[in-house]
């Protein structure tokens, strides 16, 4: 549940550290930085380094190799896919949530957003197994399914369905808290001058929420390209068909291939850093907005 | 454009936020609702633009029931509390947005609008400030966009909520002036809404004076100060001393002190409230037959009246205030005891007290 | 006037919410009532037994036993992260800002092999560890700790960051005008505060925790009775086509779910009352 945190400004800080009341001497300051920073570092920043330096360990060429491979390369085609697929319907299902949660007053709101939270608590390898339990072959549907040859589980479909579960609140709970200080005054004054229900939309609660829109469409992408535990349960890890890339870099952690696994997992974790390259970016943008 | 609000009832669950309004509102004139916060004067103003829909009663434009009528087509400007403009608009943008949001057929060409923004920014001054974003601009200056912004729809009446509220004592002044003086070149149609009682009477032709969703007194500003209708409207505008007591043909029995009134229609023993302003009230010797006896507590002498505060029995305070003449011919010191007489008393049955409003008097007087 | 809802100029309410209930039951609700359905085909006594049978109990200590602890290790450290980048200026303190919430978006595979090739023994971290205190991480439950604490982190942080920045300087000048020493106002004065902020974070980190599959599998070693999560027996199952069995277990974990989403929900606008700000 990561709300976007309002960026400290580097003012606020030396506040802090200039109010005499709020000030801790300054061996009291380092040692905590000292602790807390040596424990980032061990638990965020070494992991992090660990992922690049294997992957590089045996060299560039074959690091290139790694992703040159026919499986590498179905496996991104195939997450692309999932992503394609599954990222707009939730940004479509987040912005129509969070319009009806934040612009209207109505009974069972709060029910309603604790649904939306369910994903965040259930662990992903139910999600699968629900899913196989609704589609598989004996599940619910299973009969028809195989009556009318169409694949869900262990096919792109199961695939799609678990990864938008998965990454089903991320769009909605940006919007949300963003949207709810936005409050509707500037709607209302829209709709007065004469403007239509998507013309308010277009032109005034758009731009107001695009930075939140855009860091929760990029999240929602990024996990939905690194989900594992769901995707796992209902790909059938067919290798060239329904791998993804994070089931690709087990299959190569498995079978001890090491440095081409922790190439594919480069790639994963660069797209994280770029996810919060940009979190930071649209941070600064917002923190702007609202202070400005 | 005249306005008729008929009859409305709006209720949020158990609260009663308007109980039965009806209010005429000619064409041309600039009115105030003025009433304490929760007196339901902007849910009124909000159900006469549309924004907010009334449980009972009809709102008439113009003689024409607008009741069912979408805020879009109702053509009202309506100035937010806190201005909603579109921040991420130049102030251009967003003084053109109802221009631009027109169908097509109705929809001005773009050299029209600037046009018609220009002009709009030049009456309300600020066509220096087209290209700003609406963050770059102080409080005084976005309240006049937002207004502009409103009037560039030409709506057939202009709707004000709180328009000053959110702006420093000084900026709200020129503001009030400034408003008073566009109305008057416009003549559009205009209420507004306000808790500021000076606000109120210094800007509007006429006031409304709202109280728990009902309304207390409609008249010009003149009119609801010299002649309030109401305890209501009495203690509300302006300081007032109240005096518990019965009246009876001649005076009014207060404790076992007595003064004199001159209402002829208190005949029979009646519990009332009677009001006096503060320079309605000469203070006198304690051994004055008529009065009601009080301590001088503080004597504030600063600026052209002098001010002086007083304990009365059984906790009550009272002011009075002082012409430079009068405190001269008088020597007042704290601790002194005197005597009260109010040149003239405004009389009001107590049976006809609202616990709540009875309540509210007690308190002010606490 | 509709009862179920204020009147409201603004339209779009009927189509918004009525996609958003029909796609929220579609992908949510409809798949994981089949997990209760499931479970309902089980006699009582059949369900016991196999959610009580000896190697699932030993997951599911192991696996509330390493997510509460991480959780606490969480709660102490998120803390003090979240202190150090509210009250602190310190040189890359953007950088360490934007890595907090490195784990919401590396996928946990990635973080379960990277986890596993610091601590495995010929790891950087985890030779230092065998060599100089004799302790093995990787393919034990210190290794699951280590790996749900890289998960949780930016849980506590990122609820304890934002009421810190929030709290006003002027309590803690009350406190030292008052004659309160610097520890004693952040013991009596900040800390207070900061409380349902900590314990929602500690809640959502445990609740992720325990859920937890791909971050932990690699680095667990997945030995019966020792390191074998809860969301690991469901998957044996399940690839033993024991699908009542899988069911049954899952939905003793959506119940605690269910259970802990409640006490977030709770722990939230109890944070919210106490900060004054919507939760």
């Amino acid at each position: 549940m990561s709300t976007l945190a309002i960026q400290t400004h580097p003012s606020q800080t030396t506040r802090f550290e200039k109010n005499a009341a709020t000030r801790e001497p300054n061996w009291v300051k380092y040692l905590l930085l000292g602790i807390s920073l040596s424990f980032f570092a061990l638990f965020l920043l070494l992991p992090l380094i660990a992922v690049f330096t294997e992957a590089l360990r045996k060299g560039l060429e074959t690091y290139w190799l790694a992703f040159t491979d026919a499986d590498a390369l179905s496996a991104i085609a195939l997450t692309l896919t999932a992503a394609l697929i599954s990222v707009p319907l939730n940004l479509v299902f987040g912005v129509a949530a969070a319009w009806a949660i934040t612009k209207f007053e109505f009974r069972g709101k709060q029910i309603l957003i604790t649904f939306i939270d369910l994903p965040f608590s259930i662990s992903p390898v139910i999600v699968g197994l629900s899913l196989v339990l609704v589609f598989g072959v004996h599940g619910w549907f299973g009969e028809w399914l195989v009556a009318n040859d169409v694949k869900v589980i262990f096919a792109l479909p199961g695939i799609v369905l678990a990864t938008i579960f998965v990454t089903f609140p991320f769009v909605a709970r940006e919007l949300i808290p963003l949207m709810q200080a936005q409050g509707k005054e500037e709607e209302e004054a829209a709709i007065v001058l004469g403007a239509k229900g998507w013309q308010t939309f277009w032109y005034v609660t758009l731009p107001n929420i695009k930075w939140g829109l855009l860091y929760g469409v990029i999240l929602c992408n990024a996990r939905a390209m690194g989900e594992f535990g769901a995707v796992s349960v209902v790909s059938g890890h067919i290798r060239g068909e329904t791998n993804t890339l994070p089931l690709h870099v087990e299959i190569l952690y498995n079978e001890y291939n090491f440095s081409a696994a922790f190439a594919v997992a480069s790639l994963l974790a660069l797209l994280a850093l770029l996810t919060l390259v940009i979190k930071s970016y649209v941070e600064h943008k917002i923190s702007k907005r609202t202070n400005g | 454009m005249s306005i008729n609000v008929k009859n409305i009832h709006k209720q949020f669950g158990e609260f009663t936020a308007l109980d039965d309004i009806s209010l005429d509102f000619p064409s041309g004139e600039l009115v105030a609702l003025l009433g304490p916060s929760g007196c339901g004067k902007t849910t009124l103003l909000r159900i006469i633009a549309g924004l907010e829909q009334a449980d009972q009663g009809d709102i008439i434009l113009d003689g024409e029931n607008a009741s069912n009528t979408h805020v879009r087509d109702r053509q009202v400007g309506f100035v937010f509390q806190h201005y909603a403009l579109f921040k991420h608009m130049t102030i251009f943008d967003n003084v053109a947005f109802g221009l631009r949001m027109k169908p097509k057929a109705q929809r001005p060409s773009e050299s029209k609008i600037r046009e018609k923004v220009f002009s709009l920014l030049q009456l309300v001054q600020l066509d220096w400030l087209a290209d700003r974003f609406p963050a770059q601009l102080s409080g005084g200056q976005r309240q006049r966009i937002a207004l502009a912004r409103a009037l560039a729809v030409e709506p057939r009446v202009l709707l004000l909520d709180e328009p000053f509220g959110a702006l420093d004592a000084k900026v709200r002044k020129e503001l009030r002036r400034w408003l008073r003086k566009l109305h008057d070149e416009l003549h559009i149609t205009s209420i507004f809404v306000t808790h500021d009682q000076e606000e109120a009477l210094e800007v509007a032709d006429r006031v409304v004076l709202m109280d728990h969703g009902k309304v207390e007194q409609v008249g010009t500003p003149e009119a609801v100060y010299n002649h309030p209708q109401t305890p209501f409207v009495y203690s509300f505008l302006g300081s007032v001393n109240v005096f518990h007591g019965r009246a009876e043909q001649e005076h009014l029995q207060v404790g076992n002190e007595q003064l004199r009134h001159h209402n002829d229609s208190y005949g029979h023993s009646k519990d009332v409230f009677a009001f006096a302003r503060p320079h309605e009230i000469k203070i006198v010797d304690n051994n004055h037959h008529e009065g009601v006896s009080a301590r001088i507590s503080r004597v504030l002498s600063f600026g052209i009246e002098t001010k002086v505060e007083l304990d009365g029995l059984n906790g009550t305070h009272y002011e009075v205030h002082l012409s430079q003449q009068q405190r001269q011919a008088q020597s007042l010191y704290i601790g002194q005891e005197v005597k009260l007489v109010p040149s003239a008393l405004a009389l009001f049955p107590r049976e006809l007290e609202t616990s709540a409003q009875a309540q509210r008097l007690s308190e002010q007087q606490g | 006037m509709n009862t179920l809802r204020q009147f409201s100029v603004l339209p779009g309410f009927g189509l918004s919410l009525g996609y958003t209930l029909v796609y929220l039951s579609l992908i949510v609700l409809v798949p994981i009532s089949a997990v209760f359905i499931f479970t309902s085909q089980l006699s009582l006594s059949e369900y016991w037994q196999v959610v009580t049978s000896p190697r699932v109990m030993a997951s599911y200590q192991l696996s509330f036993g390493t997510s509460f602890l991480a959780a606490g290790i969480n709660a102490v450290f998120g803390v003090l992260l979240a202190w150090c980048l509210v009250r602190y200026s310190f040189p890359g303190k953007r950088i360490v800002d934007a890595l907090i919430d490195l784990p919401f978006a590396l996928p946990t595979a990635v973080a379960g092999i990277a986890l596993t090739a610091l601590y495995a023994q010929n790891g950087w971290l985890g030779q230092i560890i065998e060599g100089y205190f004799g302790i093995k991480v990787a393919f034990t439950p210190i290794g699951i700790l280590i790996a749900l604490v890289f998960i949780g982190l930016p849980f506590v942080v990122r609820t304890v960051q934002p009421v810190l920045e929030e709290i006003d300087t002027e309590l803690e000048e009350a406190a030292s005008s008052l004659g309160a020493s610097r520890w004693q106002a952040c013991r009596y004065v900040v800390l207070p505060v900061l409380l349902p902020a900590i314990m929602t974070g500690f809640a959502l980190a445990f609740a992720r925790a325990v859920g937890e599959y791909g971050s932990v599998i690699f680095i667990a070693g997945n030995i019966p009775m020792v390191s074998e999560i809860t969301p690991l027996m469901i998957i044996s199952k399940l690839e033993q086509y024991d699908y009542t069995g899988a069911t049954a277990i899952a939905s003793v974990m959506l119940i605690v779910s269910f259970i802990l989403l409640l006490l977030i929900n709770l722990l939230q606008s109890w944070t919210a009352k106490q900060t004054g700000r919507n939760a």
